[in-house]
C-alpha cells in the first residue's frame, strides 16, 4: 500500500512537473510567433502596432538609397499593388537586390515606416523567399479580381 | 553509358533489398536457417551495387557529362574537383542516392560485425534494413532518378550553389548522414526485438555500440554544418535556429536520450518499453529531418505541389514507417516485462528524469519547426517562429538537465543515499557556485545567463574530476597511469563526453555574453578599434578565384601599435550563377576568433566599404567540447566488453528464451 502511495506521488509530481514545462513552452510560443503580411495588408491596417512582424515582397526598382553614413538603407518593398517604405541598418544579405524578393523583420514605425531589424534573403538565387512569394502572388489575385469586377 | 550502368546498378540494388528484406524475416519466423542466411550474401550484394551505382553518378560528375540532368543542374566546367564530387551528393537526387549508399555501407557493417549475433536476430535485423533500404530504392528510381539524361545537351552546368563550395560543406553531409542513417540500426534491432518478442539485456547490448557510434557521426555531422554557417554565412552566427538545423537536432536530442535508456536497460534491465521508443523515435525524426531538408517543403510547402509524386510517396513512406512501428510497438510492448527495482535517488532514476526532459525539449523544437509549416499547408497565413522562441524555451529546460549530469554518474544504480553523494560533491558545488557567481564581475558586472552557464559547465568538468579520483581508487595498477589506462573504455568515453559537453558550454557562454560585433563604413586607411584590437582597412585588390571573381579586402590588424595579422576577406561574384557571396576572414585561436566580412562596396571613387568586425571570445571551445564528445562516443563504442561478454551472455540468455518457449 505505502509503495503504491509512492508511486502515486511520483506520478503525480512528474504530471504537474510536465504540465508546469508544457504551460511555459506554450506561453513563449505565443509570444514569439511573428507573423507574416503583405504592403497591402499593412497599408490596410491590418499589421499589428507595436509588435514585431514581417513583411514581404519585392524591393522597387530604383528604391534602394544609402544615408551619409553609409550603413543605413533605405528601400521601398511592394507586392506590385501597394508598397511600405523600409529603413534598415546594417549589413544586407548578399542577395539583396532591386526587382529581387526580400522579407524584412521588424515593426512599424513614425508615419508608416518599417523598421526593420533583419533583412532576409534566400540562399540561392533561384528562390524567391516563400514569404516574398505569397505576398505577390496574393496580390496578383487581388488585381484579378478587381478587374474581373 | 555510364549513368545507364549506374541506372541499372540501381535496379539490381532493390531487387537484392527485396531478396534481404523478405526472405530472412520469413526464415526466421518459420525457423528455416537457409532463408535466415540468405540476410548476409543479399547485404553484401545491395552494398555493391549501390556503390556501383554512385560510382557511376560521381563518375558523370567528375567528367562534367552535362548531358545527365542532374550533373548539368548542379555542377559547372570551371568547378574545382573536389566540389565536382561533394555536388554529387548536393542536389535532391545525388543527396538521396547518397543516403542509400550509407543505409548499405551500415548494413553491410552490421552483416559483418555480427558474427557472435544469433542467426535469426541477425536475419531480422538486416530484413528490416532492407525494408528502409527498399522504399529508398524505390523513392529514387521511380520520382528522383539522378541517372536521368536531358536532350538538347547544355553546353554548361548551372554551377553549385557557391555557399556550399567550402570545404566544412565537404565533409558535412557525410557525416550527418553516417548520424541520421545509422538510427536506422538502432530502428532495426528495437524492430527485430519487437517481432522475436526478444527484448533482453542482450538485445540492449548488442545495439548500443551501434547506437552510439551513429550519435558520435550525428554530432559530429551537426557540428561541421554549425563550424561551416559560422565560417560561410558571413555575420557571425553559428546556429540560427532554422528548421534545417532543427531537422537534425532533433533525432540528436532523440539519440541522447536513447543512448542513456539503453544504459539503464543494458545494465538493469528496466525502462525496455521506453528504449524501444526512443529508437523508433530517433530514426523516425532521422527521417522527417532528411525529407524535410531534402524535399523542399521548407523553402514552400507548395513544393509538393509542384512534384505530387514526390509528395505522395514521401508521406507514405513516413505514415508506413512511423505508423508501421508504433501498431508493432503497441502490440508488443505491454509483453514486455521490465526488470530492475529502483528508489527515486538512483542512476536509473536520475537518467529517467534526464529523458523526460530532453524529450520536453524536444517537443518543444517540434513543436516551433512543424507549426509554421502546418499553418502554411493549411492555408491559415505565414508565421515564423524565430531564435527568441528557441532560447526562452531551450535554455532553461536543459539547465536542469546539465545540473543532473553532475550528479547522475556518482550515483549508484538501483539507490543511494542523497546525503553521502552530496558529500562528495560538495566541494565541487561550492567552487562551481563561487566561480559562476564572481567570474561575470571580474569581466562585465553581474550577468544571470553567465553565471548559470559558468556554474554548469564547471560543475559538470569538476564531477568529472571527481569521478575519475573515486574510480582511481579501485583500479588496478604500479602506477597512476596504469590504474587510468586500466579503466574501462566505456567509462573513458563517458567522462570525455561530459567533460566535452562541459567544455562546450563554457565556449556558449563567453560567445553568446562577451561577443562584440560592428558595421562600419571604412575608407582606404580608416580603422575601428575592437576588444584591444586595431582594424585597419588597406583597400581592396582584384582576384580572380576558379569560377568566381572576386574584391579581396585588406584588413591589417594591430594591437599596441604592432601589426599582428593580416586578413583578406572576399565579395565573389560567382561566375555560372552570378551570385555574389562574402567569404568572410578569420584569424582563430584559442580564446578568441578575429572575425572580418566584406559588406558592400559603398563608395567607387574613395574605394570605401561597409565592413564588419566581430569579435567571438571563446567559440573555438565549443568546437573542442563538441569534437571531444565525439571522441567520447567512439570510446564508449570501443570497449571490450561490447566483444568479449556478448557471446556467452547471448548463449545463455538463448538457453532461457528456449526453455521458456
Amino acid at each position: 500500500m505505502k509503495s503504491r502511495h509512492k508511486k502515486f506521488m511520483a506520478i503525480g509530481l512528474g504530471l504537474a512537473g510536465l504540465g508546469v514545462i508544457v504551460a511555459l513552452v506554450l506561453n513563449a510560443f505565443k509570444d514569439n510567433l511573428v507573423f507574416f503580411y503583405s504592403p497591402s495588408q499593412v497599408v490596410a491596417g491590418e499589421a499589428p502596432q507595436g509588435r514585431a512582424f514581417r513583411v514581404g515582397g519585392m524591393v522597387e526598382e530604383g528604391s534602394i538609397e544609402r544615408q551619409t553614413d553609409g550603413l543605413t538603407v533605405r528601400f521601398v518593398v511592394t507586392d506590385t499593388a501597394q508598397t511600405i517604405p523600409v529603413v534598415y541598418k546594417g549589413s544586407l544579405p548578399d542577395l539583396f537586390k532591386e526587382g529581387k524578393g526580400v522579407v524584412a523583420e521588424g515593426a512599424l514605425g513614425d508615419g508608416g515606416v518599417f523598421v526593420a531589424s533583419q533583412v532576409l534573403a534566400k540562399h540561392d538565387e533561384n528562390y524567391m523567399p516563400p514569404e516574398a512569394a505569397h505576398a505577390l502572388e496574393q496580390a496578383a489575385k487581388a488585381q484579378k479580381t478587381v478587374v474581373t469586377q | 553509358m555510364i549513368p545507364e550502368l549506374g541506372n541499372f546498378a540501381l535496379i539490381i540494388a532493390l531487387l537484392l533489398a527485396i531478396t534481404q528484406a523478405v526472405f530472412p524475416i520469413y526464415g526466421a519466423q518459420t525457423g528455416r536457417v537457409t532463408l535466415m542466411r540468405l540476410a548476409r550474401p543479399a547485404a553484401h550484394g545491395q552494398f555493391f551495387f549501390v556503390f556501383l551505382a554512385y560510382l557511376c553518378l560521381l563518375y558523370s560528375f567528375v567528367v562534367n557529362d552535362f548531358s545527365v540532368t542532374n550533373v548539368a543542374r548542379n555542377s559547372f566546367s570551371q568547378l574545382p574537383v573536389v566540389y565536382r564530387i561533394t555536388a554529387s551528393w548536393g542536389s535532391h537526387e545525388g543527396s538521396l542516392l547518397f543516403w542509400v549508399l550509407i543505409l548499405a555501407l551500415w548494413t553491410l557493417a552490421v552483416a559483418l560485425f555480427s558474427r557472435r549475433l544469433p542467426e535469426d536476430m541477425v536475419a531480422r535485423v538486416l530484413g528490416v534494413m532492407g525494408m528502409i533500404s527498399i522504399g529508398f530504392l524505390a523513392f529514387l528510381l521511380t520520382t528522383s532518378n539522378p541517372f536521368l539524361r536531358e536532350f538538347p545537351i547544355p553546353m554548361d552546368g548551372n554551377d553549385m550553389n557557391p555557399l556550399l563550395q567550402d570545404w566544412g560543406m565537404i565533409i558535412h553531409p557525410p557525416m550527418l548522414y553516417m548520424g541520421y542513417v545509422g538510427f536506422a540500426v538502432a530502428f532495426a534491432f528495437a524492430i527485430a526485438a519487437l517481432i522475436s518478442g526478444k527484448l533482453d539485456a542482450a538485445w540492449a547490448r548488442w545495439s548500443r555500440p551501434w547506437t552510439t557510434v551513429a550519435w558520435a557521426f550525428l554530432t559530429l555531422g551537426i557540428v561541421l554544418g554549425s563550424w561551416w554557417a559560422y565560417r560561410e554565412l558571413g555575420w557571425g552566427g553559428w546556429w540560427f535556429w532554422d528548421p534545417t538545423e532543427n531537422a537534425s537536432f532533433m533525432p540528436w536530442i532523440a539519440g541522447t536520450a536513447l543512448i542513456h535508456s539503453l544504459a539503464v536497460t543494458e545494465k538493469r534491465g528496466a525502462f525496455k518499453a521506453w528504449t524501444v521508443l526512443l529508437a523508433l523515435t530517433a530514426f523516425s525524426l532521422s527521417l522527417l529531418g532528411t525529407f524535410l531538408v531534402r524535399s523542399g517543403v521548407l523553402s514552400s510547402v507548395h513544393a509538393f505541389a509542384t512534384d505530387p509524386a514526390r509528395g505522395a510517396f514521401i508521406l507514405g513512406f513516413l505514415v508506413v514507417v512511423i505508423g508501421g512501428s508504433l501498431v508493432l510497438y503497441a502490440w508488443r510492448a505491454p509483453k514486455m516485462i521490465t526488470g530492475g527495482q529502483f528508489t527515486w535517488f538512483s542512476r536509473e532514476a536520475l537518467l529517467l528524469g534526464n529523458n523526460v526532459v530532453l524529450l520536453a525539449a524536444l517537443g518543444s523544437v517540434l513543436l516551433g519547426t512543424l507549426y509554421p509549416l502546418f499553418i502554411d499547408a493549411m492555408g491559415m497565413g505565414k508565421i515564423s517562429v524565430g531564435p527568441p522562441y528557441f532560447n526562452a524555451v531551450f535554455v532553461p529546460l536543459m539547465a536542469p538537465v546539465l545540473f543532473l549530469m553532475g550528479i547522475g554518474p556518482l550515483v549508484r544504480w538501483r539507490g543511494d543515499s542523497l546525503p553521502d553523494v552530496a558529500s562528495r560533491l560538495k566541494w565541487a558545488l561550492a567552487v562551481a557556485v563561487a566561480t559562476g557567481f564572481l567570474l561575470p564581475f571580474t569581466l562585465d558586472g553581474f550577468n544571470p545567463w553567465a553565471t548559470l552557464g559558468f556554474f554548469l559547465a564547471i560543475w559538470i568538468a569538476l564531477s568529472v574530476l571527481v569521478s575519475f579520483r573515486e574510480r582511481l581508487k579501485f583500479s588496478q595498477g604500479a602506477n597512476r597511469f596504469s590504474r587510468l589506462a586500466a579503466l574501462p573504455l566505456g567509462f573513458w568515453g563517458m567522462q570525455m563526453a561530459h567533460f566535452g559537453m562541459a567544455i562546450g558550454i563554457a565556449g556558449i557562454t563567453v560567445v553568446a555574453n562577451y561577443e562584440s560585433e560592428k558595421t562600419v563604413r571604412m575608407e582606404v586607411g580608416s580603422f575601428t578599434e575592437m576588444a584591444g584590437y586595431t582594424f585597419t582597412f588597406r583597400g581592396h585588390t582584384e582576384h580572380d578565384g576558379p569560377n568566381y571573381r572576386a574584391a579581396r579586402g585588406v584588413v591589417e590588424v594591430s594591437k599596441d601599435g604592432r601589426t599582428l595579422y593580416t586578413l583578406h576577406p572576399e565579395k565573389r561574384i560567382y561566375n555560372a550563377s552570378g551570385m555574389p557571396m562574402t567569404e568572410a576572414a578569420l584569424h582563430p585561436s584559442i580564446w578568441r576568433d578575429l572575425y572580418v566580412s566584406l559588406g558592400e562596396p559603398l563608395d567607387e571613387t574613395t574605394g570605401a566599404w561597409a565592413v564588419s568586425v566581430f569579435y567571438k571570445p571563446f567559440i573555438n571551445w565549443m568546437w573542442l567540447g563538441a569534437t571531444l564528445m565525439v571522441i567520447g562516443g567512439f570510446l564508449a563504442a570501443a570497449d571490450r566488453r561490447y566483444r568479449i561478454a556478448v557471446k556467452s551472455r547471448a548463449d545463455a540468455k538463448a538457453g532461457v528464451a528456449a526453455q521458456g518457449a
